[in-house]
């Protein structure tokens, strides 16, 4: 076998192993998101949320896990079964798909190690990166996935053979399209300061300080882009204050009236895992990603990054639960207006103005 | 502010397309209970309301002419169970009204303390369920805290949280306990700021005004044709306020003002009933501070028989004119009670003011009703 292969071999070892463990790990927080948001929504509200199952309710997502496994199934008569089955698979499968190609750390492994006298180089496919697939049209990818995920609401919507789920389907699709238009051209700006549309690239793109002391995220470069993609974000994840795909006042339950059992639970733990994805969009656009202090150090560098991204992603995450604890939800029709009539052009100023600062003051 | 005008049917649509029927309840979570409307969607746009009443109607009218007239003090609960003692004292005025005589000053304060206490609750739980039907999920939890504090109060005078029955033909059924007083006191000074804190949340919120600004829009003459009273009619305009204009039970020897709005719609409907949280605060702590001594009940000899005759009493319930129409035979028992409850006409309103807006404006309309099922099907 030749030299190189056993390089390879290494690597695909190394990227599948990654793959596993981020998996395993990611669905460990979905399940466990759903408990702080309940957790957080009570300390706001003024009572405890679930803290039976476990110290604090920790065992709380495993019970919920266990009680929507022993639940009837229920096809209701007439759905259209095809789409009915297909739609939270479509679903949570865009969801977990963002993730791939985020960057959570920068160097995660070595890049040469001594295992059995021979040296062997991770450095193929970015093994060794903290990032699944370092795409180089990342963004592109990461709005064709979410434009996916509009069909499995559309579906669910449509195969339920409900009318609030089809009220429900058809909100969903507006809003969503019309919100991932304002979050696209959001990050035009973006990816021309950067010139690249690599994730990994934008995040490296934000290191540095200025004065020592302000970090150079995007944030506070594209402070304009930065409003207009959280609105717009908050919008594409269907929660508050737009969470009327769903909202249980005018619609029941919206799209997932009619699933019980597992597939309600797959919905469920979609939404959740559209909100991290969400949210970690956010930190790597706008807060540095897995940028901070002593990311360059020796030994921390392997760890350090990944931490700094968890911590911020985390503290994204509270906004969504804070915003929720406090605001009223808007009007369909109401939301529709400000994206197609304030958000969008906003954006597009923001694409005006970007070249132009650029010019005169260069890169930042 | 006008109601915008909004093209319905053929108009709109162009004629190749149909229209969506849709059952809102009896199990809907926005109905509160079991209201059922039949409505008709245009894509989002309501354009036909057709409510069903009648699942929760228990004949209490009818149960009533088989009772005597103290028997029938605690149905008169479970009409409005938001506020039972309002009920209570409609029903006991009338027949004190029918009977020729008046409560002692020291019971008439003490109704009013219960009512006005009962008012507030009821506006509390209004505002926070409100404000969960519209989204916002925290106020609600605020408003609870408050409320159960009150119903802490109505447990420690009257021993029942909800359905209090405590008012009796001629007075009520027990002096105020002693650390009532105080207790109440507290609650009193530190009610004020609390409203506050929800007017924060709400009242000055962008989302908020424009969820409910111009949306169940009822113009006072609209209001007057429908027979509309309560807390609906004074935000549209209407100086109408039975405590003020019909002054029963001392409510002439309080210092206070009608809640009244021009708005004619959601909004006004909620500041309206913000502002008479405060106002009935204000009452409860002029009733303590001015409480007379004396007796709590006239004493009354043997069964009670109201002469033959017909009387109509009506107060201003927390959600409109409560009125009882009753008629005696001279015997123990009523030969007829109807009762004029105020949301029953007060739900007349809910197709003018949705059809032609959206589906999500109907939610809104209908919360700003103050919808209270049993009252509305006895």
């Amino acid at each position: 076998m030749p030299e190189s292969n056993l390089d390879l071999i290494a690597s695909v070892i190394l990227v599948l192993v990654k793959i596993g463990v981020f998996f395993a790990v990611f669905m460990l927080i979905l399940a466990y998101i759903t408990l702080v948001e309940r957790r957080f929504l009570g300390f706001f509200q003024e009572r405890y949320g679930p803290n039976r199952v476990g110290w604090q309710g920790l065992l709380q997502p495993i019970a919920d896990g266990i009680k929507m496994f022993m639940k009837e199934e229920i096809t209701v008569s007439g759905a259209n079964k095809a789409v009915y089955i297909l739609a939270p698979i479509v679903f949570v499968a865009a969801a977990l798909m963002t993730f791939v190609v985020i960057p959570f750390g920068d160097v995660i492994w070595p890049a040469t190690m001594e295992i059995g006298g021979r040296v062997y180089n991770f450095t193929l496919a970015n093994a060794n990166r903290g990032v699944i697939a370092d795409v180089n049209v990342a963004v592109l990818v990461i709005f064709a996935i979410s434009s996916i995920a509009i069909y499995g609401l559309i579906m669910a919507g449509w195969g339920s053979n409900n009318k609030y789920s089809l009220l429900g389907g058809v909100r969903a699709s507006a809003v969503m399209i019309s919100y991932e238009l304002a979050a696209a051209l959001a990050i035009i700006g973006i990816i021309m300061t950067t010139g690249s549309m690599s994730l990994m690239d934008i995040v490296i793109h934000q290191k540095g300080y200025w004065f020592g002391v302000i970090p150079k995220w995007f944030c506070f470069k594209q402070p304009l882009a930065f409003v207009l993609f959280l609105i717009a974000i908050f919008a594409e994840t269907g929660r508050t204050p737009f969470d009327f795909t769903e909202c249980e006042n005018e619609i029941v339950a919206g799209y997932q009236t009619e699933y019980s059992s597992m597939k309600f639970a797959l919905f469920y733990l979609a939404e959740y895992g559209h909100i991290l994805a969400a949210s970690a969009l956010m930190v790597t656009f706008f807060f540095g990603g897995w940028q901070g202090p002593f990311v360059d150090a020796p030994v921390l560098k392997y760890f350090l990054p990944i931490i700094y991204f968890c911590i911020k992603t985390s503290i994204v995450v509270f906004f969504f639960i804070w915003v929720r604890a406090t605001y009223p939800r808007f009007r369909y029709d109401l939301l529709m207006k400000l994206g197609w009539k304030f958000l969008l052009p906003a954006t597009l100023v923001n694409i005006l103005i970007t070249p132009v600062l650029m010019k005169i003051f260069g890169d930042l | 502010m006008a109601q915008p005008e909004i093209k319905l049917g053929e108009e709109r649509r162009g004629g190749d397309t149909e229209t969506m029927e849709i059952n809102m309840g009896p199990q809907h979570p926005s109905t509160h209970g079991v209201f059922r409307a039949v409505v008709e969607l245009d894509g989002e746009t309501v354009v036909k309301v057709v409510p069903h009443l009648g699942y929760l109607h228990r004949g209490i009218e009818k149960i009533a002419e088989n009772r005597t007239y103290h028997q029938i003090i605690p149905l008169t609960d479970r009409l409005d169970y938001m506020a039972g003692a309002s009920n209570n004292l409609g029903y006991c005025l009338a027949v004190e009204k029918l009977l020729g005589i008046e409560a002692p000053p020291r019971a008439q304060f003490i109704r009013v303390i219960i009512t006005e206490l009962s008012r507030i609750s009821s506006h509390l739980f209004w505002a926070g369920a409100t404000a969960h039907d519209l989204g916002a999920m925290t106020p609600f939890f605020y408003m609870v805290r408050e409320r159960e504090q009150i119903l802490f109060f109505l447990e420690m005078i009257t021993g029942a949280r909800l359905t209090p029955s405590f008012f009796r033909i001629g007075g009520v059924a027990m002096d105020l306990p002693p650390e009532f007083h105080d207790e109440c006191m507290k609650f009193i000074k530190a009610f004020p700021p609390r409203v506050d804190e929800y007017e924060a949340l709400l009242t000055e919120n962008v989302i908020w005004k424009s969820r409910t600004k111009g949306v169940g829009y009822l113009s006072a003459e609209d209001c007057i044709a429908l027979g509309i009273s309560g807390p609906m009619a004074r935000a549209a305009g209407i100086n109408w306020d039975l405590r003020k204009n019909q002054p029963y039970s001392s409510y002439d020897k309080f210092d206070f003002k009608a809640a009244i709005y021009n708005g004619c719609d959601a909004y006004d409907r909620y500041r309206v009933r913000m502002m008479e949280m405060r106002q009935s605060n204000e009452i409860v702590r002029q009733a303590l501070e001015g409480l007379p001594e004396g007796d709590y009940s006239v004493t009354m000899k043997g069964a009670l028989k109201p002469p033959a005759g017909e009387v109509y009493k009506a107060i201003e319930a927390p959600r409109g004119e409560l009125g009882f129409y009753i008629i005696s035979d001279g015997t123990v028992q009523p030969f007829r009670m109807k009762i004029r409850a105020p949301t029953f006409v007060n739900l007349q309103s809910l197709a003018k003011m949705s059809e032609g807006r959206l589906f999500s404006d109907m939610v809104a309309s209908l919360a700003s009703v103050d919808l209270v099922l049993a009252e509305v099907d006895r």
